[in-house]
């Protein structure tokens, strides 16, 4: 309810960004011929995108600051549907008139409590100082890699709602060759990586394929593959084979020691599997910005079009693109089996998958950016649990307060007319017919 | 149409100049050789029992007895007999009438029936009830695909059909549990998902935002409020925000004792029959008004629709409202029908099996319902196998209408097409 009435209020200093959507829009859909791109356009070329104007004012207009907006503006949020629940906020808002200190202090308690025991839950308490943020790190280890995932398909163009089936499978894999087969050290779980990462690759490329082959909407595709991934692993856990011996409930055997990550910090449970998500977050850093192969992805995510007249291969990328963010999510997979739980269960990728999307979206879509909106959306997680025990708010509130950020991220204007951050009208002379026109120049030449 | 457009068939070496896919007829070949290879030489030699009408009916119908093997056997050919007409027409350059891939459907799915039910420790369904359920179960999957095809079909995508047939159950649970009444709920669980839409139509239209973003969020998003809301209000307080109660069902007298049919047309609750009315009005609205034709144009395109004089944005806008509004309804069918309170994620999922079907059904409010319905029957199918023993895993059952979908976008079932302005936003001028 609350976001309808956000958007419902922030409707009329729409004119002023219209020259600012004219210009975005004409980039991602060429003229109305393609489908919108997922990806900021600004965050396609590594252009900041706002180059006039005042340091301050590009500081303030560039993407990360809207994005610590979001942020606020849904934690705010976030924080009053917190509060409209509260027992003492509804005693006191009884005679707000007489006395609207009493309400406003109880608003301002239970806005922060739930806020104050997540922090606590997630970066530090005085009880065991930094600890949490050690197991805030170890839940964004396999949002990280989902994330990178569904932010590479992102830049070229597709909509990766398959990370959930992807680490399905992987983990599927993962955790057999991890309790099935006994490898020596080292070699075990080498084979534990390879095979979880084929696994997610080829649930990918199947996406790519069916998109290459036949022009089945990944969307669809991905949506249906992650129930199928889904109903595999519920139907492989009820066989013998995955089955703990004399154990009736749908949970595999431990994964031997030899096939899981090395603790990184004794007394939690941090693996190694975070340094692979730093590495991959490198390498997938390298290949969109550093790469033939990741400039063909961007070039082929901003202009499919374009870049097939360009001459590149638009079916071969989209298949090695959805192969390469299946793998990303297999990383994640793997962490969860290999490193975080240690068994195959159920429910084994949680929410990852789903929660995978919005760090790609808050994370711009840029490897670095996914790496902190990980880190970011784990410590949500993992400060939720204790704000759960602590002061009894629901988990759910995390779900709302991500959900609001990416819309917000999402729709920058909105973000902008709320804090009354409109650009300058920079482009006074040129009138809204011509700028499509300019951004579709720029953006077929950019892929040549 | 097609004497146009093929070459004369006088030699065999001449290839007509056209030819329609061969996809339909190869797939129906396929699937009719597995039925006749699986269902019938490999089948069960059990006889499966089918009760028509249950043992309290005024008009008593004896059971189908069918010979697992045998029946097998005998469907398989009919099957087989089909796919050669497909096949026939093929040659001769024609396409496959569309009742042809229905009716192989049907007997498929009635042959894999005789198949499990053979197969099973206790080889005897009712047919009846079975139909029943699946209709039960199909209610809120239908009311959801209508919302998926009047939104695809003005041009925006729905995915958040998820989201909105939540927002409706939650609603409609709290609603009627505090006014007392369900029919108000009932009311308040189409607002609720018109609001959900709102959303959706406000970011995609107004603000551009990706479609596909924005109903995947707000999936979330309410996901998230709902879950939020029933563990603050609900949880604690279940007599006060949470003992809805159910609509009454309303028995037709006389129509409502016909066997089989009777039960499922004609004793229903008003979201049932609102179900009836839904499709047959929002396709004769579609395909047979002058609102239906604006609404297809503004989805196949916009910039015509716009030189004509139709406001694409508004058109798209209000639809994509009625849309929410029309799955809020199916959302409530949850928590008015089905069981009488709301629980967290209650529908699980059937959101996206509506989106399956609304694709599957080619973007056509009876496809749509006809798929729906066959989806549903899935779902009562895994149920029941697991009820009467049988050799096939459930989990297999509940992972058809995912891949049925699979192959339907991929085009190896018929040729699905979303309107070609589905997932773009219109920017004027």
């Amino acid at each position: 309810m609350t976001t309808k009435d956000e958007s419902g209020k922030d409707q009329k200093p729409e004119e002023s960004t219209s020259e600012v959507r004219a210009a975005d829009v004409a980039l991602d859909t060429a003229g109305g011929t393609l489908e919108p791109s997922i990806v900021p356009v600004s965050s396609q070329s590594g252009d900041p995108g706002h180059k006039q104007g005042s340091l301050m004012r590009r500081i303030v207009m560039g993407n990360g600051f809207v994005s610590v907006l979001a942020v606020i503006v849904a934690l705010f949020l976030g924080g009053l549907l917190i509060a409209s629940t509260d027992a003492q906020v509804a005693k006191t808002a009884g005679y707000l008139f007489a006395r609207p200190t009493d309400f406003l202090s109880a608003l301002w308690t239970a806005m922060t409590e739930s806020y104050v025991a997540l922090f606590q839950g997630a970066v530090f308490n005085p009880r065991e100082g930094f600890k949490p943020l050690l197991e805030t790190m170890t839940v964004a280890t396999p949002l990280i890699c989902a994330g990178l995932g569904v932010a590479l398909a992102f830049r070229a163009g597709l909509f990766n709602i398959g990370a959930q089936g992807q680490i399905i499978i992987s983990a599927t894999l993962a955790a057999y060759v991890g309790f099935a087969w006994h490898l020596p050290f080292g070699l075990h779980l080498l084979v534990v990586i390879i095979m979880g990462v084929l696994g997610g690759a080829l649930w990918g490329a199947i996406v790519g394929i069916l998109k290459a082959r036949t022009g089945a909407h990944e969307v669809i595709v991905t949506i249906m593959l992650n129930y199928v991934a889904l109903f595999l692993l519920d139907f492989l856990l009820n066989t013998a084979a995955f089955r703990r011996p004399g154990d009736n409930s749908p949970i595999s055997p431990r994964l031997d020691e030899s096939a899981t990550y090395p603790v990184l910090i004794p007394g939690s449970r941090l693996h190694v599997g975070f340094l692979v998500a730093i590495a991959l977050t490198y390498g997938v850093w390298w290949l969109l910005n550093r790469s033939t192969i990741g400039f063909e992805f961007r070039a082929v995510g901003a202009n499919p079009v374009a870049a097939r007249t360009a001459g590149v291969k638009v079916s071969r990328a989209t298949i090695l693109v959805m192969a390469m963010a299946g793998a990303l999510a297999a990383f994640g997979g793997v962490a969860q089996v290999a490193g975080t739980e240690k068994v195959l269960t159920g429910g084994v990728a949680a929410q990852i998958g789903f929660d995978a999307i919005t760090v790609a979206l808050l994370g711009r879509s840029t490897p670095w950016g996914t790496f902190f909106a990980g880190l970011l959306f784990g410590a949500f997680r993992a400060g939720a649990v204790q704000m759960q025990i602590q002061t009894g708010t629901p988990i759910d509130i995390v779900l709302v307060v991500q959900s609001l950020i990416v819309l917000f991220i999402a729709a920058p204007p909105l973000i902008r007319s709320i804090f009354r951050l409109e650009p300058k009208k920079k482009n006074k002379n040129k009138t809204p017919k011509a700028a499509p026109k300019a951004a579709l120049a720029n953006a077929t030449g950019g892929a040549k | 149409m097609s004497a146009t457009t093929t070459a004369p068939k006088s030699g065999s070496t001449a290839l007509p100049a056209f030819r329609p896919s061969m996809k339909v007829p190869l797939s129906l070949g396929i699937l009719a050789l597995i039925a006749l290879v699986f269902f019938g030489f490999l089948g069960p030699d059990k006889t499966a029992e089918m009760k028509i009408s249950d043992a309290g009916d005024a008009v008593a119908v004896p059971a189908l007895m069918i010979p697992g093997q045998v029946g097998g056997i005998v469907l398989g050919i009919l099957l087989l007999a089909m796919a050669a007409y497909s096949i026939y027409l093929w040659t001769q350059g024609e396409r496959s009438p569309k009742w042809l891939p229905i009716a192989f459907a049907v007997v498929f799915v009635f042959a894999l029936l005789v198949w499990i039910v053979a197969g099973a420790r206790q080889p005897s369904i009712s047919l009846a009830g079975l139909v029943a359920g699946s209709v039960t179960l199909a209610v809120p999957l239908v009311f959801g695909s209508l919302s998926g095809v009047l939104c695809e079909r003005v041009g925006v995508v729905n995915i958040a059909i998820e989201g909105q047939l939540l927002g409706g159950a939650f609603t409609a649970a709290l609603v009627a549990t505090m006014t007392g009444s369900p029919y108000i709920g009932l009311i308040a669980a189409a607002a609720a998902g018109a609001a959900v839409s709102m959303v959706l139509a406000v970011f995609s239209i107004k603000y551009l935002v990706n479609q596909i973003i924005v109903g995947v969020v707000l999936n979330v998003l309410v996901s998230g409020l709902t879950g939020f809301l029933y563990g603050t209000l609900m949880v604690p307080n279940k007599e006060q925000f949470n003992t809805p109660g159910r609509l009454d069902i309303l028995p037709i007298p006389l129509l409502s004792d016909i066997p089989i049919i009777g039960p499922i047309l004609f004793e229903q609750s008003i979201a049932g029959y609102l179900m009836y009315i839904a499709v047959a009005v929002v396709w004769f609205g579609l395909f047979k008004t002058r609102w239906g034709l604006r609404v297809r144009a503004v989805g196949e395109h916009p910039q015509a629709a716009d030189t004509l004089g139709i406001n694409v944005n508004a058109t798209r806008f209000w639809n994509v409202t009625l849309g929410g509004a029309i799955a809020g309804i199916g959302g409530a069918v949850f928590t008015l029908v089905t069981i009488d309170s709301f629980t967290k994620d209650i529908s699980g999922g059937r959101g996206f099996i509506a989106l399956a079907a609304l694709i599957f059904g080619r973007w056509n409010p009876i496809g749509a319902f006809l798929a729906s319905l066959l989806f549903g029957f899935a779902y009562n199918l895994q149920s029941i196998l697991g009820i009467i023993g049988t050799p096939v895993p459930s989990q297999f059952m509940a992972m058809l209408p995912y891949l049925v979908t699979i192959f339907a976008v991929a085009g190896l079932v018929g040729k699905s097409r979303p309107p070609a302005a589905s997932g773009i936003p219109y920017v004027k001028g």
